[in-house]
């Protein structure tokens, strides 16, 4: 299953993002620390599955009806999708899935506020429902590294290390290529390249007050928008997509 | 052919399947009804972007337009996203009624009216709703998010 589009290419990008987000994070559906923080984590993650599903109706429009929703979920293998390699990390520990939603959302919060200027009606429509979503795993996981940060000796050395295992996955969210070009002279998408100071300034100052050590000069590692993932991918797809692969069309 | 109004009519008996205190009319799912070649169409929105409730809803509709030989279809609207700005006063204090504290800015028990209440987590039971506890009466409570 091949997107002929540019378009197609760019939806494609943030539906999987914001699929396998959610996927990743029902992983933890029961097992949160506590049953507040379980109920929030799943209300999370069904918001991103949400967000998946609006994304994913859009390109099946896009590409003629000629997929449903769930071809593109469960028939594409790992070299087809182009999630962020950030989101297909696994969950770790509860402050490193904090750290995660908290690096994510803000870099969402600023990408749906330029969508929701989107000459394209669709893309207008589904950032500026996804924003009021987007506020609160902000302010949720925001809220989790500050308490995290300036928490126990235990709680700052575990969130310091989750972010700083994170960080060479975050280059890649502001990378611009081909793919965007057309589309950002149409002004139906904003360039990713330029959501870069937004989204560091606010991580900057949350690590400040989280008493957090900002990591320095990382490698940056980068593919997902093209198809290339970490080995973490795979192993999560053979699971989800399992079942309807050997029993087509099953129903319960 | 039965009237818009008698159609508004049927979907304001249908009850919220997570909240049945309120209807999904005055949830403000129902957007629009209109009639497109001699059929009616149903605009509805989704509260949240994953809410599971909006399956049931639709599935709701059906059986009871179906009942009345209706011919309609079901049509899903994004846009304007929905807001709890559309819920009436009606429907705020039936909410509160309920013991669901309503989407306003100050946030009151709807137990005992306390304004002394304590966040406890921005998600609850339900994707639209965060948990508070009362200090007053010590009763713990959902609040309807402001979105």
């Amino acid at each position: 299953m091949n997107f002929s589009t540019d378009f197609e290419k760019y939806i494609a990008r943030l539906a999987d993002s914001n699929m396998i987000m959610g996927q990743r994070l029902s992983e933890l559906c029961s097992k949160g620390p506590y049953l507040e923080q379980d109920i929030a984590i799943s209300n999370i993650a069904l918001d991103y599955l949400g967000q998946a599903s609006m994304l994913y109706e859009l390109l099946k429009k896009a590409g003629g009806d000629k997929h449903s929703v769930d071809d593109y979920v469960f028939y594409r293998n790992e070299r087809n999708y182009y999630n962020l390699l950030l989101v297909e990390q696994d969950n770790g520990h509860f402050g490193k899935t904090m750290a995660k939603i908290f690096l994510y959302s803000t870099y969402q919060k600023i990408l749906y506020s330029y969508l929701s200027k989107s000459t394209n009606d669709d893309i207008k429509a589904i950032a500026l429902k996804s924003i009021k979503e987007v506020n609160y795993h902000f302010k949720h996981s925001r809220a989790w590294v500050l308490r995290l940060g300036d928490g126990t000796k235990e709680s700052k050395i575990k969130i310091q290390e989750s972010i700083d295992e994170l960080w060479r996955f975050t280059g890649e969210i502001f990378e611009s290529d081909d793919v965007e070009n057309n589309l950002i002279s149409e002004n139906i998408i904003t360039a990713s390249n330029t959501f870069y100071p937004q989204w560091s300034k606010i991580v900057k100052e949350t690590l400040q007050e989280a008493l957090l050590t900002e990591p320095e000069n990382v490698v940056m590692l980068t593919g997902g928008k093209k198809g290339l993932h970490t080995e973490k991918l795979g192993f999560m797809l053979a699971e989800m997509q399992y079942l309807p692969r050997t029993y087509p069309n099953a129903k319960w | 052919m039965v009237t818009k109004e008698a159609i508004w009519n049927l979907l304001s008996e249908i009850p919220d399947p997570e909240i049945p205190a309120i209807s999904i009319v005055e949830l403000g799912v129902v957007r629009k009804v209109d009639i497109v070649d001699n059929k009616y169409l149903v605009s509805i929105t989704p509260t949240y972007s994953g809410c599971p409730a909006l399956n049931r809803m639709e599935d709701d509709i059906k059986k009871e337009l179906s009942k009345h030989d209706i011919d309609f279809e079901i049509k899903t609207q994004l846009y304007p996203p929905w807001t709890t700005d559309w819920m009436s006063q009606e429907t705020k204090d039936k909410l509160e009624n309920f013991g669901i504290s309503p989407p306003t800015k100050i946030v009151k028990c709807p137990q005992c009216k306390s304004s002394d209440v304590e966040l406890i987590s921005f998600f609850a039971s339900t994707a639209c709703k965060s948990m508070y506890k009362c200090n007053s009466c010590l009763e713990p409570f959902d609040h309807f998010k402001c979105i």
